[in-house]
């Protein structure tokens, strides 16, 4: 089940890359996106599907705004002469990646078969600890607070980038 | 950005109060359900932009004005950081981020210390954020079309 | 080990839209394609065959649960992507203001 909506995911995405049209494209990684909230409902993830499910969306309303605004054209692909060295020199750092992976998929366990052994320390005294049933929210407020301060901080100043790059007259002129 | 047709908007007025109330109620329940601020957040934003949508940005009485939810968004992350620091005044081993409420019974409403607070603070900061995002793009479009 | 190879490959096709493509939208695009294949693999590593989601309630005491610490951390990530993902789309639409293209080449062969 797990392995069908990955297959489905890579090809939207290879979909959306290759797409003529930039609309089809933003459409196309809906897929990408829609497919990863039932891979996370899969995985026994309801919080992540539930967060996931509402940012894809609004991410798609986004893309489309800002597609709508500009141009739908996509650019013409261009042979240069150095293709082939490309294609060669792509395909030798693809094998060395896998190989590396496969180096550091080794030192994991087999999937689904045992957690890592940090995760007793969470679950057991977990609920215990923090009071909350909800041992996502434990983690996140209580044994990792320092954590979520730092994305909340992350989180103000890239709205505060958002306003800078957008805003086309200084505050002050008006 | 100029509202929907009223099939639209009637329906975005009713839908609207709905999804709001549901955000609200996963920010509340975060720690005994799914949920949590962050989603909540997202939700309460969600609700937003369907009435920004729908309506267009005038009808909100949002007026082209991104600074209500700027202000917003920054209180939030301060109360964030007021609440943390609190628990290093109180007691005797002051520490950041101490959790010194009553833990109460796990599985009520009212329980689990400072986690419901911090979830309200995060929700409110994450709405607020996306909102600000959202109708920084809108005033793009408004300036470019004038 | 297959689910982990899967997800590699999601990674390396964002990859390929990052480093060959010439629209930054679709720069964009394989940008968030990274991050999600990213998510999915932290996810992977925290999952445990007939484990429930963390959540205690009074039925599911002594039942197995899958790994709360990156379900955590992805939580978060996926919001800090929507605004970062907004940023980027940002700086892209005032490339086209300023120049009427989204082609990289071009902007770098206008730069006076």
């Amino acid at each position: 089940m797990l392995l069908v909506i990955l297959v489905l995911m890579i090809g939207g995405a290879i979909f959306s890359l290759e797409a003529r049209d930039l609309l089809s494209a933003v459409v196309a990684y809906g897929i990408v996106g829609f497919g990863l909230v039932i891979c996370f409902l899969i995985l026994q993830a309801p919080d992540l599907a539930l967060v996931q499910i509402v940012v894809e969306t609004i991410t798609l309303i986004i893309m489309v705004a800002v597609i709508l605004n500009s141009t739908r054209k996509e650019l013409g692909v261009k042979w240069a002469s150095k293709t082939v060295a490309y294609i060669v020199g792509s395909f030798v750092f693809l094998i060395l990646f896998m190989y590396f992976f496969e180096k550091v998929t080794s030192v994991l366990s087999v999937f689904g078969e045992h957690l890592l052994r940090m995760s007793e320390a969470y679950i057991e005294p977990g609920a215990k600890d923090t009071g909350s049933a909800n041992l996502v929210t434990g983690v996140i407020f209580d044994y990792r607070g320092y954590d979520t301060l730092g994305e909340a901080t992350v989180l103000f100043t890239a709205v505060m980038g958002v306003l800078t790059v957008m805003r086309l007259k200084g505050r002050k002129e008006e | 950005m100029k509202g929907m047709t009223i099939i639209v908007k009637k329906v975005s007025e009713i839908l609207c109060g709905v999804i709001f109330l549901y955000g609200i109620y996963i920010v509340l329940h975060g720690h005994l359900t799914p949920g949590g601020g962050f989603a909540g957040g997202v939700i309460i934003a969600g609700a937003f932009i369907l009435l920004i949508i729908a309506n267009g940005s005038e009808k909100v009485s949002l007026k082209r004005k991104e600074t209500g939810t700027s202000f917003t968004e920054s209180g939030a992350i301060l109360a964030f950081l007021a609440v943390a620091a609190s628990g290093m005044v109180v007691g005797t081993v002051g520490l950041f981020f101490k959790n010194y409420l009553p833990k109460g019974h796990i599985g009520r409403l009212l329980s689990a210390g400072f986690i419901p607070v911090y979830n309200i603070v995060v929700g409110i900061e994450v709405s607020a954020a996306l909102i600000t995002v959202f109708l920084a793009f809108v005033i793009f479009r408004e300036e470019v079309l004038k | 080990m297959t689910v982990y190879f899967l997800c590699l490959i999601l990674f390396l096709v964002g990859l390929y839209g990052v480093v060959s493509k010439r629209n930054l939208i679709k720069i964009v695009i394989g940008l968030a394609i990274m991050e999600y294949s990213v998510n999915l693999f932290l996810i992977l590593i925290g999952y445990i065959k007939g484990g429930t989601a963390p959540i205690i309630s009074g039925l599911a005491k002594f039942k197995k649960f899958v790994d709360p610490l990156p379900q955590a951390m992805v939580l978060t990530a996926i919001v800090i992507g929507l605004a970062t993902t907004a940023l980027l789309l940002a700086i892209a639409v005032r490339i086209y203001r300023k120049y009427g293209t989204f082609d990289v080449k071009e902007i770098k062969k206008l730069k006076g």
